[in-house]
């Protein structure tokens, strides 16, 4: 069965590092945009606060990101160390 | 007049390290003598990684002249190695020419000092440029934060206006003081103020300074997050009171199958949390400085299958790399504020006093007024 000897080739190391970087991507845009629409929302409903919610958009926005790069940074130990 | 001697010194100092240092880096014109090999191919990959890893010299271009010899405009590093068989050794790192000789039993392989025998051991401990930058950007902040502390000490700008520096900085200080300190910790912020500052101005100078060409990517080592976060990760453990403790240890209001899970969980949480701070701070700072040269990159990389493609690759390459170096400043205020602001909203969580438990419905009038 060739098919199943495929994740014995050369370079799936990188392709897995490579395609877990860019779903980690994909969650953190999907995430980030949420975050922006209820913050947009919420200035829309009550303008005088919009510090206040820009704040707290910056900081979630931040945590979601910080999620997304292990994401990434593991994708890229795979490269690294799938290379070696 | 001591802050006056203090300044002359520190000015001193610095001209002294920079007569010392510029005469080599205008001596330091190697020629490589393999002219007559084929054209190097381009290698991203070294480009990349020998821009955002630690060196031994700080590397500010590399041109060819027309006979084909390279010339690289660099400022060398001091290298310092102790080794238990051979003692101390001290040279600049011009003597490795870019790693074509071997400078007292050791080489340079890929940027690492190697010693020649496998069986010595050797441990570096040379003026890298990561150590060189911090040194410099530390001399900095406190050349500054001095300055405006003693001004202000002396009641320059609290009853008028404050001018120059005083007054750049000031906004920054009360920005910090009053949305990060006083929001997350209350009445005690004052106690927690130096840290946060100091954690703020460090990495906000430390993400600029890497953003000039030329400099090290300080910030996008994981040691350097490493020991800031871990530093960050005391000061909440050591700040948490009984009420810190008894949450993490005995929630409350938690029925005793979910505590097994949840005790752990919230004892790893403790060293998640700076970890967290550490991985989000290094992965932001490494990854703007890959997509940057990965763009630049991207010219050679075109010009290497045909150089009409990488002149015309050239005007794309650089818009999006000026548009990405917008975003990165932004970047470098922005993961400085979230470093101090998540470690301000830890210490709050560990400092917090008792709340009223659930179940009092204490301000709630009743809906009819009987």
């Amino acid at each position: 069965m060739d098919l199943l000897n495929v994740i014995l080739l050369d370079g799936v190391a990188n392709a897995g590092g490579a395609i877990g970087a860019g779903l980690a991507a994909i969650g953190a845009g999907i995430g980030i945009g949420q975050i922006g629409k209820g913050a947009v929302e919420s200035i829309a409903r009550q303008p005088e606060a919009v510090n206040d919610i820009r704040t707290n958009m910056i900081l979630t926005a931040a945590l979601i990101e910080g999620a997304a790069l292990f994401g990434i940074i593991v994708g890229f130990l795979a490269m690294i160390v799938g290379s070696k | 007049m001591i802050r006056g001697c203090i300044k002359s010194l520190l000015v001193a100092a610095f001209s002294l390290g920079i007569i010392f240092f510029s005469n080599t880096c205008l001596a330091n014109d190697d020629q490589h003598k393999k002219a007559e090999e084929k054209k190097e191919h381009f290698d991203a990959n070294e480009v990349i990684f020998g821009h955002v890893l630690d060196g031994h010299e700080f590397h500010f271009l590399s041109y060819k002249t027309a006979d084909g010899n390279a010339h690289h405009v660099t400022i060398p590093l001091p290298v310092i190695l102790y080794s238990p068989q051979k003692g101390w050794s001290v040279f600049m790192s011009s003597a490795f020419h870019h790693g074509e000789h071997e400078v007292e039993g050791y080489k340079l392989v890929a940027g690492k000092i190697v010693p020649v025998d496998p069986s010595v051991k050797v441990y570096d401990v040379s003026l890298t440029r990561n150590v060189v930058q911090l040194f410099l950007v530390l001399f900095l902040l406190v050349l500054i934060m001095v300055q405006i502390a003693g001004k202000y000490k002396r009641g320059i700008g609290t009853t008028k206006a404050p001018t120059g520096l005083q007054n750049a900085v000031e906004p920054i200080i009360a920005f910090i003081r009053d949305d990060v300190g006083k929001a997350n910790l209350g009445s005690k912020y004052e106690k927690y103020m130096p840290y946060l500052l100091t954690v703020f101005f460090f990495i906000l100078s430390l993400n600029i300074f890497g953003l000039l060409p030329g400099s090290a990517n300080v910030t996008g080592n994981i040691a350097v997050t490493a020991v800031l976060g871990i530093i960050s990760g005391i000061v909440i453990v050591l700040s948490g009171n009984s009420h810190y403790w008894g949450h993490i240890f005995n929630p409350p209001n938690v029925p005793l199958g979910v505590k097994f899970i949840l005790v752990p969980v919230e004892f790893l949480g403790i060293f998640i949390k700076p970890f967290a701070l550490i991985i989000r701070l290094f992965a932001n700072m490494v990854a703007g400085h890959i997509i940057i040269i990965c763009l630049i990159s991207l010219i050679f990389i075109f010009g290497e299958l045909n150089p009409a493609i990488g002149y015309g690759a050239s005007p794309i390459s650089v818009a999006f790399t000026v548009f990405i170096y917008f975003i990165e400043i932004l970047v470098a205020f922005l993961q400085a504020y979230i470093f101090t602001s998540l470690t301000a909203v830890f210490i709050g969580m560990a400092i917090e006093e008792t709340h009223h438990q659930d179940g009092h419905d204490e301000g709630y009038d009743d809906a009819v007024i009987v």
